[in-house]
């Protein structure tokens, strides 16, 4: 194994416009299917944000549109994003990523300060000159690089075949810090992705069969000494008691899950047509634009548009564990593998609460749902993704 | 591009990976199937919940067809009143359960706030009237009366009144034309129960929260057809209740106009006859206690005797039906069944029962008839029938010799009924009876309808009873213990008849036999049972079940559906027996006992037949009972408490039939003023735009008020109590309804009251 994972010669100078649709050009070698499914879910979830909001006058101020082109122009800042990472290279952050790992924790402290703002009973937004981020997904993305930067950097130097004990502490060492913080927020959905994420990394880095059994073991010990310490704030404790109990309070804490089933349910075999569902005009389903999504799609859709997103949300994710088996450094395969775990994790989440097979929390569904902040992530985790796919060849 | 690792990487990564695809594979099946199973498998279920979801009914309430007398003229019709309501589910938000609210609006209404505050009040066993009967959701109307000033306030303040609505409203209304209140008959309208909503659910008339729904009377029997269908407008509405598209519309159907064979003139002559023949009767002095007569109660019955159908029902007393409109108010309420209320919400034509006295001597004649006796034999009117050693007076102890069956009738002779109540008695074995003994006094009473309903189109109907044999059995089990312990062999009256109940109450006595064959004793009939019979004697021998509903018609007056006489059997007599009858009772109202109220009648014009009775009841005075008929309508009346048979009832009838005749005290006829010389025929025609064509109504002016007249001596019979040892006395010791028409034995109270705990009728052990 060679130390070809070099930048050199990899620089955005290679990637001008004319070796654009050279036979070994960039272009050409992107994986296609990727992208198109990607893209195909924010266009969906641009349709799905108008339905859900055209009539909301007190959410879109009084523009039906609002939504709809905010959500397609952070579509186009994402793809941006995306043709960003290309461009930069997932190697080429390693060098820079402690300054970006620092930056994500930093913005992660400042939503503690009154700079913050709580939404939906978690502190987890930075309202900076009118615009709100929310700084604990870009963390999604740096623990992950962070992670295997640390775990891949001696396997990927030829030195072990699997990283040490020690490595794999420092790496978790570095998650925790952002973990604590999110706790902090709180954003219990966030935590769970990251902790999803650790498991990914750390499969995909083929750490010891211990350490990957001992984080498992630290999440349900986690989640005992969460419930029976009584941190949770009484609405996270609802939502769980809804989920075990669907038939509960169907006007009170159950009304969310019992909305969104009916909602879903309703949209039979090809759905009531696009805006022509009573229970996204009727406004019934709270959150429909962001968390609750997927139920415009299951109502107005139907079967044949709810299951075309899972389908396209199973193209992601099968071309991207492809990417992460093709890959032949250890860096690459962590970074793949991390961000494969991420997006299932959201994705089932996500749809997992719409159908009530999931407890209810706050996790937007990748592409579709609206947010800005998560879309950039997205859009910049299929940037690395297909950093990851051009250049494998390359290293070979 | 190859699966296998170009590179020296471990297989355990490679393993990995293929883990995480699988469990990535398996999580996006496992979101799929669930999809699938939410929209496809349970899809029908989600999408019926998501249509419950954001539909929202307006119910609009349908008109209740009008009650309409022969000719057209309304009854019971509707008005528009502004009716201020308050929402239950509103006030019972409030901190102080809406106290504030209603205390707001007594002022307003300008009412106590404790009579609001009990009108919202939900009724239940501890609960007295007045109570809200109906659905807690339901709007609960307040006040029906509502000024244009009050709903203008109660809205323009709407901050002030959170749940409470003034709404013009259609609701019902008692026209009482010319006076003519009919309220027993038309019966009044209560809230629907949520138990009757749940029952009527999957039938083809399911009730409305709102309904009214009709509880006695008319009302409730035809309370189908009246009532009609409540219009559903469906609105699809979001999240916060705003109309976003109206999907369905179903109209609300006007109930159908129910005709009935009433005759408001001729309600109202009733009426008010029979009003003045209990006033008169107070002004006169019974000879026996020698007291002024109570007069307590009393009812009249006018039919068509060719159909069974009712031109009049008067029953005193009576009440202002309006009174239920709108939910009743506590003190009308109290007036209403109070203890010195004496019920006026019974219908005494058919749930008031009392002995029949004298006028059951026709039953007794064809008895006689068909036990052998002919008509026309001579049968010994003596003044008095000894019977073991004591002497059952005849009235006034007045003998005839012997005389025929139809002259002991004309003369109302008892001894000669006595005679032949007693033979029958011992040739059906006396005091053991035979195997099939004949019972023919007894057969003949039930063969004549007596004891049973005649199935009159009124809910709660009483039977009367026949104390036959097994009668007096059940009678004696029941109350064998009180006797035994009342009587005394040497105690008062009461105690000693209380005593030979004890001894041989199960047993059919001669003295029983003997009473019961002049109409006393335990026997009770109801005022329509005697119309129906004498309806029959006058038509030939049909039993018609009388009937007040004559046809119903659509409210675009489109559909007629006539309601057709039925009967309920033949008289147990044949033609020649019933001749014979009708010349008896003609010859009583020519020469007979009821010849002084007719004088100047034109008998050769229009035949009248008639016969008188006064019944004993045992520690009141006696029930005055008048049976009459001419070719076309019978008429009887009785009054508990009044004295004689012609003398209290007589001049009544006789001006009831003046005014359907058009006859002045003369006798002479002027069909102008005749009401219904002739049954009305046709029925009244209705527009398609519902307008009905009734003719005005004239108010009733009777002939000059008349001189109160002394009952000439040896009129009629009066029963007087045998002397005890001789067991036919009247029911003492728990006989219930023996007390004339003052209650129901036996019957139901009228049904739907609320189930308060307040029973309006008192009903007797």
């Amino acid at each position: 194994m060679t130390s070809g994972f070099s930048v050199s010669g990899y620089g955005p100078d290679r990637v001008g416009l004319s070796k654009l649709l050279a036979r070994d050009s960039v272009v050409r070698r992107l994986d296609w299917p990727l992208l198109v499914s990607a893209l195909a879910l924010s266009l969906i979830g641009t349709v799905l944000v108008y339905s859900a909001t055209r009539n909301r006058t007190e959410l879109n101020q009084g523009d039906p549109y609002f939504f709809l082109t905010r959500h397609a122009m952070n579509t186009g800042i994402g793809v941006a994003l995306m043709i960003g990472m290309l461009w930069i290279g997932h190697r080429a952050l390693r060098t820079a990523l402690p300054v970006l790992y620092g930056l994500s924790v930093f913005l992660m402290l400042l939503v503690l300060t009154p700079m913050g703002a709580t939404i939906n009973g978690a502190r987890s937004w930075l309202v900076i000159a009118g615009f709100s981020l929310q700084p604990s997904e870009f963390v999604k993305i740096t623990v992950i690089l962070g992670m295997a930067m640390l775990l891949a950097a001696r396997v990927d130097a030829g030195d072990r075949t699997y990283p040490d004990h020690r490595t794999v502490a420092q790496a978790l060492a570095l998650a925790v810090v952002p973990i604590v913080i999110i706790m902090l927020m709180p954003d219990l959905g966030t935590v769970m992705v990251l902790a999803v994420i650790i498991l990914g990394v750390l499969l995909g880095s083929g750490a010891s069969n211990r350490w990957v059994l001992g984080l498992l073991g630290a999440g349900a010990g986690g989640a005992v000494a969460v419930w029976q310490l009584g941190v949770l704030d009484e609405y996270q404790i609802n939502r769980f008691a809804a989920f075990a109990n669907p038939a509960l309070d169907p006007a009170g804490v159950g009304y969310n899950t019992n909305q969104a089933r009916i909602a879903i349910g309703s949209g039979g075999l090809t759905g009531t047509g696009l805006f022509q569902g009573s229970q996204t005009t009727g406004q019934f389903v709270p959150e429909q634009q962001t968390d609750f999504v997927f139920t415009v799609a299951g109502e107005e859709l139907g079967f044949l548009g709810a299951g075309l997103i899972i389908l396209l949300f199973g193209v992601v994710l099968w071309r991207a564990c492809r990417i992460a088996r093709a890959t032949t450094e250890l860096y690459s395969t962590i970074v793949a593998a991390g961000i494969i775990a991420w997006f299932a994790f959201q994705t089932f989440q996500n749809i997992g609460m719409a159908l009530g097979i999931m407890p209810v929390s706050g996790l937007p569904l990748p592409f579709v749902s609206y947010g800005g902040t998560a879309m950039f992530a997205v859009w910049m985790a299929i940037g690395l993704l297909q950093s990851i796919k051009i250049q494998r060849p390359l290293s070979a | 591009m190859t699966n296998i690792p170009e590179t020296g990487r471990t297989p355990r990564v490679q393993i990995r990976l293929i883990m995480i695809q699988i469990l990535v594979l398996s999580l996006l099946l496992t979101l799929g199937g669930r999809l699938w199973y939410l929209q496809i498998r349970n899809g029908d279920e989600y999408a019926s919940e998501a249509s419950g979801n954001h539909v929202q009914r307006v119910v609009t309430p349908a008109v209740r067809g009008s009650i309409l007398d022969a000719r057209g003229v309304p009854l019971a019709d509707n008005e528009t009143r502004l009716v201020v309501s308050a929402s239950r589910t509103d006030l019972m938000k409030m901190r102080d359960d809406g106290d504030a609210v209603l205390t707001r609006l007594a002022e307003v209404l300008g009412m106590k706030p404790k009579d609001v505050a009990d009108k919202v009040r939900l009724c239940n066993a501890e609960t007295p009237q007045p109570c809200w009967n109906g659905s807690p959701y339901q709007p609960i109307p307040i006040t029906d009366e509502a000024t244009p000033k009050q709903a203008l306030q109660i809205r323009e303040r709407a901050e002030d009144f959170p749940g409470i609505t003034a709404e013009p409203t259609a609701v019902r209304r008692y026209t009482a034309p010319g006076k003519a209140n009919t309220a027993q008959v038309l019966g009044y309208l209560s809230p629907v129960t949520d138990d009757e909503i749940q029952a009527a659910k999957d039938s083809e008339s399911p009730y409305l929260r709102s309904d009214q729904v009709g509880r006695s009377g008319l009302e409730r029997t035809y309370d189908k057809q009246l009532r009609g269908k409540a219009g559903v407008t469906a609105y699809e509405v979001d999240k916060l209740g705003r109309v976003m598209d109206q999907t369905q519309s179903d109209p609300a159907r006007p109930g159908s106009n129910v005709v009935t064979s009433i005759d408001a003139h001729v309600q109202r002559v009733a009426e008010y006859e029979l009003n003045q023949a209990m006033k008169l009767a107070r002004t006169q002095t019974d000879k026996i206690t020698g007291r002024k007569y109570e007069a307590d109660s009393g009812a009249v019955v006018v039919m068509e005797s060719k159909t069974g159908r009712v031109v009049a029902m008067a029953s005193a007393p009576d009440y202002d039906p309006n009174a239920w409109v709108g939910g009743i108010s506590g003190k009308d309420y109290a007036k209403l069944t109070g203890e010195k209320s004496n019920n006026p919400l019974l219908n005494r034509a058919i749930q008031g029962q009392a002995a029949p006295g004298s006028i059951f001597k026709v039953v007794s004649a064809s008895a006689a008839v068909r036990a052998g006796y002919p008509f026309n034999g001579r049968y010994n009117c003596s003044s008095s029938y000894s019977l073991g050693g004591q002497s059952f007076a005849n009235f006034e102890s007045k003998g005839y010799g012997p005389i025929s069956l139809g002259r002991a009738l004309e003369v109302s002779c008892n001894t000669v009924f006595y005679a032949l109540g007693h033979k029958e008695w011992q040739r059906d074995g006396g005091i053991k009876p035979k195997k099939g003994a004949n019972d023919w006094f007894y057969k003949t009473a039930r063969d004549f309808g007596l004891g049973a309903e005649t199935g009159i189109d009124l809910p709660n109907e009483v039977t009367g009873r026949i104390p036959d044999r097994q009668w007096k059995k059940d009678y004696w089990q029941a109350n064998k213990d009180a006797w035994c312990k009342q009587g005394k062999r040497r105690g008062d009256y009461a105690e000693r008849i209380a005593y030979e109940n004890c001894l041989e109450g199960n047993r059919l006595r001669a003295g029983d036999s003997v009473n019961y064959a002049i109409g006393q004793g335990d026997i009770l009939v109801t005022p329509i049972q005697m119309a129906t019979a004498y309806a029959a004697i006058s038509n030939g021998g049909t039993l018609y079940d009388p009937t007040v509903g004559k046809a119903v018609i659509s409210p675009d007056g489109k559909k007629i559906t006539e309601i057709k006489p039925t009967s309920h059997g033949k008289l147990p007599i044949g033609a020649k027996t019933i001749k014979q009858l009708n010349g008896a009772l003609r010859d009583v109202a020519t020469q007979g006992t009821a010849s002084w109220r007719f004088g100047g009648w034109p008998h050769d014009k229009i035949p009248m037949h008639a016969k008188t009775g006064t019944a004993q009841v045992y520690g009141k005075q006696t029930t005055s009972w008048l049976a009459t008929y001419t070719k076309d309508f019978t008429v009887v009346m009785t009054i508990s408490q009044a004295g004689t048979g012609s003398g209290a009832s007589g001049p009544a009838v006789r001006n009831i039939y003046n005014a359907m005749y058009g006859l002045d005290e003369n006798g002479k006829q002027s069909l102008k003023k005749a009401l219904l010389p002739k049954p009305q025929k046709k029925l009244p025609k209705i527009d398609s735009d519902g307008s009905i064509h009734a003719p005005k109504v004239r108010p009733y002016e009777p002939l000059k008020e008349e001189d109160p007249v002394d009952d000439p001596a040896g009129e009629e019979e009066v029963f007087t109590a045998g002397p005890p040892g001789f067991g036919g006395s009247p029911g003492v010791g728990g006989s219930p309804g023996v007390g004339g028409l003052g209650g129901a034995p036996g019957g139901a109270p009228p049904a739907g009251l609320p189930p308060a705990g307040a029973p309006v009728t008192g009903r007797q052990p």
